[in-house]
């Protein structure tokens, strides 16, 4: 039985050259998002979990504030404004706690393992990091249909939601990328944890997701031209909504941070694995 | 698998000091010494997880610090912790590596479930990995670090924590895998048992030194008859073999595994 691992080896086992490094991420890329799927699929209960907050936004902050009528939403119906803003928050809280699933894969050895595969750091990372997209895609898939069953009206051609997709998935990247960054220098879970619930309030806040940019104090307008959820949120309400929005540069911005994203946390996963 | 000098420090502690030995090819080489020892260390320098901060290690005339990836295509790694995830099936587990190791698409399925059957877990494959016991981890992550099908497998403490069952099932597939697939072997441990039973050669190994190197029998009969292994490591390194020794971290993670075992 153990035989075939003895006798003439399969062409695959002795091939001379390494697969090119652009394969070797790109399948990574599919692995982990595979793997991510297989895990929603084994256990949903997170996906109904998380998707209890945004719909609180939706209802009782969102309900209320149209009633008011105080934010100038350029003639939309105020749930319509902030809803692809709460769609971005779900992706972001997912992508923010994965450094968090990290830090227990290296506790549990896990980490180890895939350290020590043919995989190179930045690949490891990339995957993960989409890997952790496709459960803010779900997510965030939860939050559109919660959204039209409360009366956004959103536009039916599919492909707006194909390119939708296209920037919760960079933006969740970046925002897994940031989760793992700081998972590299805090190194425990309790710290990550702390800093997690004390970034994602101003990251929204900070953000274009509840009122227009306009309304802000200077120097918070200021500050949020730093913030990458500004920019995914203007995508997604261009899209969804059809305010004037930027798809261009939002689209630059979000994957110039990807980038960065995954240099740096790549820099600091081994310092979690030691 | 040839290493030399090796060294490496943690801030003060120096974890290896000038560590050589070889493993030469088809043979079960067992590293035994106490926790804390260095043993760990010298196998995550070996499997390109640490570089180490002088000396050279070959793995088939790889450097592992320069051909890193070249060497872990050569290797399967099985660290100490029970490190499946709970959270996929033993199925996708093992899959999980195949596509980490690049096996071809067509190849893949067969590769998986060859690897499963071989280490028995093929009526659990499609079970999470939460519901397995002890042994049956261990198992599956065999599978999971055959399935490059290595020429080289590590073994960092391969039945910690089972019991003697499962660690005799343990064995026996390490054995078998030796004997018939000619995979060459490296494993470290802190049981006695497992170093005379299993090991064709052994390095004695404490405080970060290789004390002395040799079969299990030439070990014991360079001291005279009815010397057990124990005596021969308290001979070479001055106490017994199981007392509490490590660090903190090195015992968290001994019992920590003893919990997911449950």
């Amino acid at each position: 039985m153990y035989g075939q691992y003895a006798g003439p080896r399969a062409a695959w086992v002795d091939r001379g050259r390494a697969p090119a490094w652009w394969r070797v991420l790109g399948s990574r890329i599919v692995t982990f998002c595979w793997v991510e799927v297989a895990k929603i699929r084994h256990d949903r209960t997170e996906l109904y979990t998380r998707a209890i907050q945004p719909a609180l936004w939706l209802v009782i902050f969102g309900e209320t504030f149209s009633s008011i009528r105080v934010i100038p939403t350029g003639g939309r119906p105020y749930l319509d404004f902030m809803a692809p803003g709460v769609i971005a928050q779900s992706a972001l809280f997912v992508a923010i706690f994965y450094g968090i699933q990290i830090i227990w894969e290296r506790d549990a050895g896990i980490l180890t393992k895939l350290l020590a595969t043919p995989t190179p750091t930045s690949a490891l990372v990339a995957g993960k990091a989409f890997g952790a997209s496709v459960r803010s895609l779900v997510q965030a898939a939860v939050v559109v249909v919660l959204a039209a069953l409360l009366g956004v009206r959103m536009p039916l051609n599919p492909l707006v939601y194909v390119i939708a997709a296209l920037f919760i998935v960079l933006g969740a990247a970046f925002f897994s990328t940031l989760s793992l960054t700081i998972a590299g220098i805090v190194l425990n879970r309790d710290r990550l944890m702390g800093i997690g619930q004390a970034i994602t309030m101003p990251l929204f806040f900070g953000s274009n997701a509840l009122y227009p940019i306009g309304v802000m104090p200077g120097w918070l307008q200021v500050l949020s031209t730093v913030n990458p959820l500004r920019y995914e949120i203007d995508a997604l309400r261009g899209l969804l909504i059809g305010t004037p929005s930027n798809l261009s540069l939002d689209f630059v911005v979000l994957a110039v941070a990807c980038l960065a994203g995954i240099a740096t946390s790549s820099r600091l996963l081994r310092r979690l694995s030691q | 698998m040839e290493i030399r000098e090796i060294s490496r420090r943690f801030k003060e502690v120096l974890a290896v000091d000038r560590v050589s030995f070889e493993v030469r090819s088809g043979e079960i080489f067992g590293l035994l010494g106490p926790n804390g020892a260095g043993k760990t260390t010298t196998i995550r320098i070996l499997v390109t997880l640490l570089p180490p901060d002088s000396g050279q290690a070959n793995v088939f005339g790889l450097d592992v610090v320069r051909q890193t990836m070249a060497v872990r295509r050569l290797i399967g790694y099985v660290p100490q912790q029970l490190s499946a995830d709970g959270s996929l099936t033993g199925w996708e587990n093992v899959m999980l590596f195949a596509r980490l190791y690049d096996l071809p698409r067509r190849d893949r399925k067969h590769a998986v479930s060859e690897a499963l059957a071989l280490m028995g877990l093929a009526d659990a494959q499609d079970r999470l990995v939460a519901t397995y016991s002890g042994g049956m981890v261990r198992r599956l992550e065999l599978a999971q670090a055959l399935i490059n099908r290595p020429r080289l497998l590590v073994l960092d403490e391969p039945t910690i924590g089972l019991d003697p069952i499962a660690r005799g099932e343990v064995w026996e597939r390490v054995q078998s895998l030796r004997q018939e697939a000619g995979t060459t072997i490296l494993l470290t441990t802190h049981y006695m048992e497992e170093a005379d039973q299993l090991c064709d050669r052994l390095a004695l190994m404490h405080r970060g030194r290789i004390r002395a190197v040799g079969t299990p029998v030439e070990l014991k009969a360079a001291l005279g008859p009815l010397t057990t292994l124990e005596d021969v490591f308290r001979h070479h390194a001055g106490e017994r073999l199981e007392e509490e020794g490590g660090s903190f971290k090195d015992v968290r993670a001994v019992r920590r595994t003893a919990r997911r075992l449950g």
